[in-house]
């Protein structure tokens, strides 16, 4: 196996036990970007000498006595999140230029972890997107055919980690944005709680779903990340002072250790030996939405959801059908509550303060209407537009309201549901990844791909997607949410997955 | 899908008229191509009339969810805390144009 195919788990072990460096294996992701990034184009910005140099600072913190972690380990950030001195432009033209004056609170945590950051990923323009194609700097194409989309927004990110051109990426997820290329691109990507980890240096989009994600190979590589990234921060208010559980303690609780009865099957009794658990869920209950499963979901799709569903059981989970009748409103308040808090945060970029801004441009006035109609994109015009029309006189109360109040009954139930059941259990994405080009013309098909993925993002949950199959040869991913600052419960159900299948083993072929 | 209600709303005349495009993107400061003012319209009606669909919904008694993290009120000192320099000094130099440790723009006021 190659050194850029490790997971975080399996590189931290050679780096530990003083059989590669830091640097072997910087070099090897940078090796592998120059070998297929051509082809792929999950990058915006590479920044070779810097990674080399912070994997030799790595390699000496290592020498003199630290550990584990992430502690050298490459990875590549999407290029929204805020990085020092490195470039980072949300994938628009209005940013083209722009150098990140500090770094994200995330980054600096990965920074004093001692990760090694390889370059910045593309994305859809400020992350508007499910597909990575509103790029103001081209599509990224999907590893496993390039032809497809990598889905989006976090496409580069999840395209970067299927090519091993990393060990593990960042993302960020407001509405499926780590999800989807997760799926899409047949790797894992968790989005952890709203709150869980600081948005300080995040571009921001919609501030109150926005979330800082992880992409990576292992359900356990994203719980690994995640206990580095997570916790408060004066800089973000919204993140509460919820202490941040240890996970690795969390996923490896065995039945017994959660109050399951001794003596029930996969349950180590009393003065017995620890041995490996063959029923490691047995006692936990899973819900599966009726709604999910109606027509419209590609029945591939829905037979890699069933074959999970046998396997599920077959690790001692109990199967539960629940209801979330209002789960078909989330798009459309999805679409109401996004454009709103967009309208707000875009109006940041008025060609003053950073970014691009129009030379030709007469007065005051025309610096603001120019810089911003040559800057951004089409898709990001089309949400200032729709947020500035659903908050103005006359409009706010029958839509941003009305959408607001409707978030509220998306949230209650799923909260009821998560009451009854430990997690619940969906396709990631109706389909599987489409070809580039498929909805350019028509936005409204492209924001209906987004259907499973959003009630989280609106309720603040927990949600993983991991890879769970295969449909005419394009990865098919599963998801799953669980309770608030649950991650610890995902993490137990996606690794028993994971270690009883290969799904997320399998490689594209570059 | 049923989950997904459509078909209907593209048979609708446009819900936004260009000349309403046009006036909300003046109050967006947004500056559009004439392809943009052809399309969106259009576009925009489409989603309008796709979302319209949340008027079913009884929200009587619902309060409006702004945020899902359970906090309220999150205090801290109004103090004037030091930055580090550097940074202040490389977020100032990506202005257009700056004048001492001031960004420079067009008159605000017009002179008739």
């Amino acid at each position: 196996m190659k050194l850029n195919q490790l997971t975080i788990q399996q590189a931290i072990e050679k780096l530990d036990a003083g059989v590669i460096t830091s640097v072997d294996l910087t070099q090897a992701c940078l090796d592998r970007i120059k070998e297929i990034d051509d082809k792929v184009k999950a990058l915006l910005t590479i920044c070779e000498d810097e990674a080399i140099a912070e994997a030799k600072a790595a390699d000496a913190r290592r020498a003199k006595g630290e550990k584990g972690g992430l502690l050298g380990i490459p990875y590549i950030a999407k290029d929204i999140i805020m990085t020092k001195g490195v470039r980072t432009t949300a994938a628009s033209k209005i940013l083209e230029n722009y150098i990140a004056p500090f770094d994200a609170t995330i980054i600096k945590k990965l920074r004093e972890a001692g990760a090694v950051l390889l370059g910045k990923s593309n994305l859809d323009e400020f992350a508007h997107g499910g597909s990575t194609e509103n790029s103001a700097f081209g599509p990224t194409h999907n590893p496993w055919d390039l032809e497809k989309v990598p889905g989006g927004s976090s496409g580069g990110s999840g395209a970067a980690v299927a090519a091993d051109m990393c060990i593990f990426a960042l993302g960020t997820d407001t509405g499926g944005s780590v999800r989807c290329p997760a799926a899409f691109c047949g790797v894992v990507g968790l989005k952890p709680t709203y709150g869980r980890s600081s948005r300080f240096g995040l571009m921001a989009m919609t501030s109150s779903t926005d979330v800082p994600g992880i992409i990576a190979k292992t359900a356990e590589d994203t719980a690994i990340v995640l206990q580095v990234m997570a916790g408060h921060d004066k800089y973000d208010a919204s993140t509460p002072e919820e202490p941040v559980p240890n996970y690795e303690a969390e996923l490896k609780k065995s039945p017994l250790e959660r109050g399951v009865r001794p003596g029930r099957t996969g349950c180590v009794k009393p003065g017995e030996k620890k041995k490996k658990c063959d029923k490691p869920l047995v006692g936990l209950k899973i819900g599966m939405p009726v709604e999910y499963y109606g027509e419209g979901l590609a029945s591939g799709v829905r037979a890699a959801i069933d074959e999970v569903k046998k396997k599920f059981v077959e690790l001692g989970a109990e199967i539960i059908e629940i209801s979330l009748p209002h789960a078909k409103y989330a798009v459309p308040v999805y679409y109401i509550i996004t454009p709103s808090e967009i309208s707000s945060n875009l109006a940041r970029f008025d060609g003053i303060k950073y970014g691009f801004s129009d030379k030709e441009a007469k007065n005051l006035l025309e610096v603001y209407t120019k810089s911003r109609g040559k800057g951004f994109g089409r898709e990001a015009k089309r949400r200032i537009m729709l947020g500035t029309y659903a908050l103005s006189a006359g409009y706010r109360d029958a839509y941003y309201l009305q959408a607001q109040k409707v978030r509220t009954k998306i949230k209650n139930e799923m909260d009821a549901v998560l009451n009854e059941v430990d997690i619940i259990l969906t396709p990631t994405q109706p389909t599987i990844a489409y070809k580039i080009g498929s909805y350019t013309a028509d936005p409204l098909q492209m924001y209906l791909e987004d259907i499973f993925v959003i009630p989280a993002s609106l309720a603040g949950l927990p949600a993983m997607s991991l890879p769970c199959g295969f449909d005419q040869n394009l990865p098919v991913g599963m998801q799953l949410i669980g309770p608030r600052f649950g991650e610890g419960k995902i993490f137990r159900f996606a690794s028993a997955f994971q270690q009883a299948t290969d799904w997320h083993q399998k490689k594209p072929i570059l | 899908m049923s989950l997904h209600k459509l078909a209907t709303c593209y048979l609708l005349p446009d819900m936004l008229s260009k000349d309403e495009v046009k006036k909300v993107a003046a109050l967006a400061r947004l500056e559009l191509t004439k392809d943009e003012l052809e399309i969106m319209p259009g576009q925009l009606s489409n989603i309008l009339s796709y979302i319209d669909q949340l008027k079913e919904v009884d929200t009587t008694g619902v309060e409006p969810t702004a945020q899902v993290t359970g906090l309220s009120d999150v205090w801290r000192a109004d103090e004037v805390e030091e930055w580090n320099k550097q940074e202040v000094k490389a977020a100032l130099n990506q202005a257009p144009e700056i004048l001492g440790h001031q960004i420079k723009v067009k008159k605000v006021l017009e002179q008739d």
